[in-house]
């Protein structure tokens, strides 16, 4: 058995206190290994999005453990987990979420120029690459508010590989999207998953979605049911 | 930090409307404090100038010995002896053997001038006319040493020589003389000299113009039968706060008894402080607007941004990371918008008349103490400290949140 990417056990986050505790995840057991291809499913509430953000080091669950390249990331502080997740782990979100007043190269390197405190001409290189492969070459001075739905959710597809992570997690990617765009977005995520190994857990609703991926988690009432 | 300044930069000029209403509120707030300091560095010079500029800011003068009693009734007494000490006047009370002390005052550091005087009272008659005035007797060549006599002169010159006199406007009109004409003035020793109108001053003091007669020394001793010593010794300072000092100083080095400009004038030191005080309030509150200016917009901006915060975040930015992006954007406000100030506190300041061109009635203004580069100093300064509070509300952002608001 390979060492697995990351490796979950017991996790349980509760919101609030008292009468108003809510537990969200009861004692959720999850492993993922490198170069998955992972659909994430479940009804809304059972614990997808809390997952997801206890996953991408955004949350720190109320106990359990949460190992991730072989590192106890429940013990880390703030900092530790921010430059943790800047290298090791990529977001795609339902809303794309590109910072507004940057154009799309910009959104792109932002990762890598936030974390070496300057936008270096190997970091412009790598981001054109990413907008090319994701066939916006000719988009990438373009302020991302001029950007199509499709366009922008591709970009935010090459911003969460910039730093060539390990872990990508997509909440709804194509939630947002037309058909077209979707399955646009969807095959980038594929070939990308196929050529480089980098790991995708992909939250979504959509059964058509779910089928691409190689493997389905479906998460109820807080565990995960298969 | 670069990277971070980037991202300030990007947001300021993203929102250029916002960021130049913002930039134009600090640069009227740096105006105003600009305009106030000016103004009252300017009213404080103009008040100093016209009351203190043109007076001794060290004086020496002549103590009077206290007479005697005559030994023979001292030591026997006839009888029950009733005995009056009356002090000499001014003029026959002088300082002998001061010529030594004056090159030794004028070294000391911080002195200007040094004028040895020879003073009295005197009466000057034209005609049947008869005035009472204070004779000023002033060494040749350092006529305006002190009072800036050649400024005042409004006819003639301010240059004495033996036989000469300058007086004051009204004094002139109520003689009725005008230059070239000659005067009669009488010391209350009973000297009298004959000396011709050769200047006519106008200093705008009732009691100076009205009652004041410059001769030249060498005339005034004749008048007071004061062959050697002066009666009084004038200093003038470069800085005259530093009166109390050399007043010590001078004390110290001549063993005479120097009285510093500020014995006499506490009122208007009170009242220069008090105005200060008044400038300073002033802008403090203009500083006060700006940080609360700078602080609100920013925080505003915080909230705008609380989702692209998020993403930064998610992404990897550090909290110091955001909280360098909004202080940033803090200082480039307050950089900007003190310059601008600045440059238009200038230029607005350019229009009143400068402090040479002064004349009564004009704003006081002094552009040269408008405090430009306290200013923006201060300006930024206060623009970053105004920017800490929304920068760390930023840096407090909870990404989970913020993402999906």
């Amino acid at each position: 058995m390979t060492d697995a990417l990351v490796e979950i056990r017991d996790l349980v986050k509760t919101y609030g206190s008292g009468d108003t505790e809510t537990r969200v995840l009861r004692g959720l057991n999850l492993r993922l290994d490198h170069g998955e291809l992972a659909a994430l499913l479940g009804p809304s509430g059972s614990g997808k999005s809390t997952l997801l953000t206890i996953l991408g080091t955004l949350m720190q669950p109320t106990s359990g453990s949460h190992v991730m390249l072989g590192q106890d990331l429940t013990a880390a502080d703030d900092r530790a987990l921010t430059d943790f997740r800047n290298r090791h782990i990529g977001f795609v979100f339902q809303f794309h979420n590109l910072l507004p007043d940057f154009t799309a190269l910009e959104n792109v390197i932002f990762p890598t120029a936030v974390r070496e405190g300057r936008e270096t001409a190997a970091a412009r290189a790598r981001g054109r690459d990413l907008l090319g492969r994701m066939g916006l070459a000719d988009r990438v001075d373009f302020p991302s508010t001029n950007l199509s739905g499709g366009q922008k959710q591709r970009v935010a597809v090459a911003r969460a590989l910039m730093n060539r992570p390990e872990l990508v997690l997509a909440d709804e990617p194509t939630g947002n999207l037309d058909r077209a765009s979707a399955s646009q977005v969807m095959d980038l995520i594929g070939q990308i998953n196929r050529d480089e190994g980098t790991t995708f857990l992909i939250s979504t609703h959509d059964e058509k979605i779910a089928a691409t991926c190689r493997r389905q988690i479906v998460v109820g009432d807080g565990v995960v049911t298969g | 930090m670069l990277y971070a300044f980037k991202i300030a930069t990007r947001y300021l000029t993203a929102s250029k409307a916002q960021t130049s209403l913002l930039v134009v509120g600090v640069a009227v707030g740096v105006f105003i404090f600009i305009f106030m300091s000016a103004l009252i560095g300017g009213l404080a010079e103009f008040i100093i100038s016209s009351t203190v500029g043109d007076i001794s800011h060290v004086t020496i003068e002549a103590v009077a010995d206290v007479p005697a009693i005559l030994p023979f009734i001292a030591d026997n007494p006839p009888g029950p002896v009733l005995t009056i000490q009356q002090e000499a006047g001014t003029a026959d009370v002088q300082m002998r053997s001061t010529e030594a002390f004056i090159p030794l005052i004028e070294a000391l550091p911080g002195v200007v001038a040094v004028s040895s005087q020879v003073n009295g009272p005197g009466f000057i008659t034209r005609g049947a006319q008869v005035l009472q005035v204070s004779v000023i007797g002033l060494e040749p060549g350092k006529e305006s040493a002190i009072l800036d006599l050649d400024g005042y002169i409004i006819a003639g010159t301010a240059r004495l020589d033996s036989g000469s006199v300058v007086i004051g406007k009204t004094l002139a009109e109520d003689l009725k003389i005008s230059l070239g004409q000659t005067v009669r003035v009488k010391s209350a020793d009973g000297v009298e000299a004959v000396l011709t109108l050769s200047g006519i001053f106008e200093i705008g003091q009732g009691g100076a113009d009205r009652a004041t007669a410059y001769v030249s020394r060498a005339t005034a001793r004749n008048l007071f039968a004061m062959p050697q010593g002066v009666t009084r010794i004038e200093i003038k300072l470069t800085d005259l706060y530093d009166a109390d000092t050399v007043a010590l100083r001078v004390q110290a080095l001549t063993g005479l008894e120097a009285k510093s400009w500020t014995d006499q004038a506490a009122q208007l030191l009170d009242a220069l402080n008090a105005q200060a005080q008044v400038g300073y309030i002033l802008k403090t509150f203009a500083m006060i607007t700006i940080v609360i200016g700078v602080s609100s917009a920013l925080l505003l901006s915080t909230y705008r941004r609380r989702p692209e915060i998020g993403i930064m975040r998610a992404m990897g930015a550090a909290r110091w990371f955001v909280l360098v992006v909004f202080v940033s954007q803090g200082a480039l406000i307050g950089l900007m918008g003190g310059l601008l100030g600045s440059a238009f506190g200038y230029l607005a300041l350019l229009g009143f008349p400068t402090r040479e061109e002064f004349v009564p009635g004009d704003l006081p203004i002094d552009i040269r103490q408008g405090a430009y580069g306290m200013a923006i100093v201060l300006t930024a300064l206060g623009a970053i400290a105004a920017s800490i509070l929304p920068a760390r509300s930023a840096a407090r952002v909870d990404p989970v949140t913020a993402i999906g608001q």
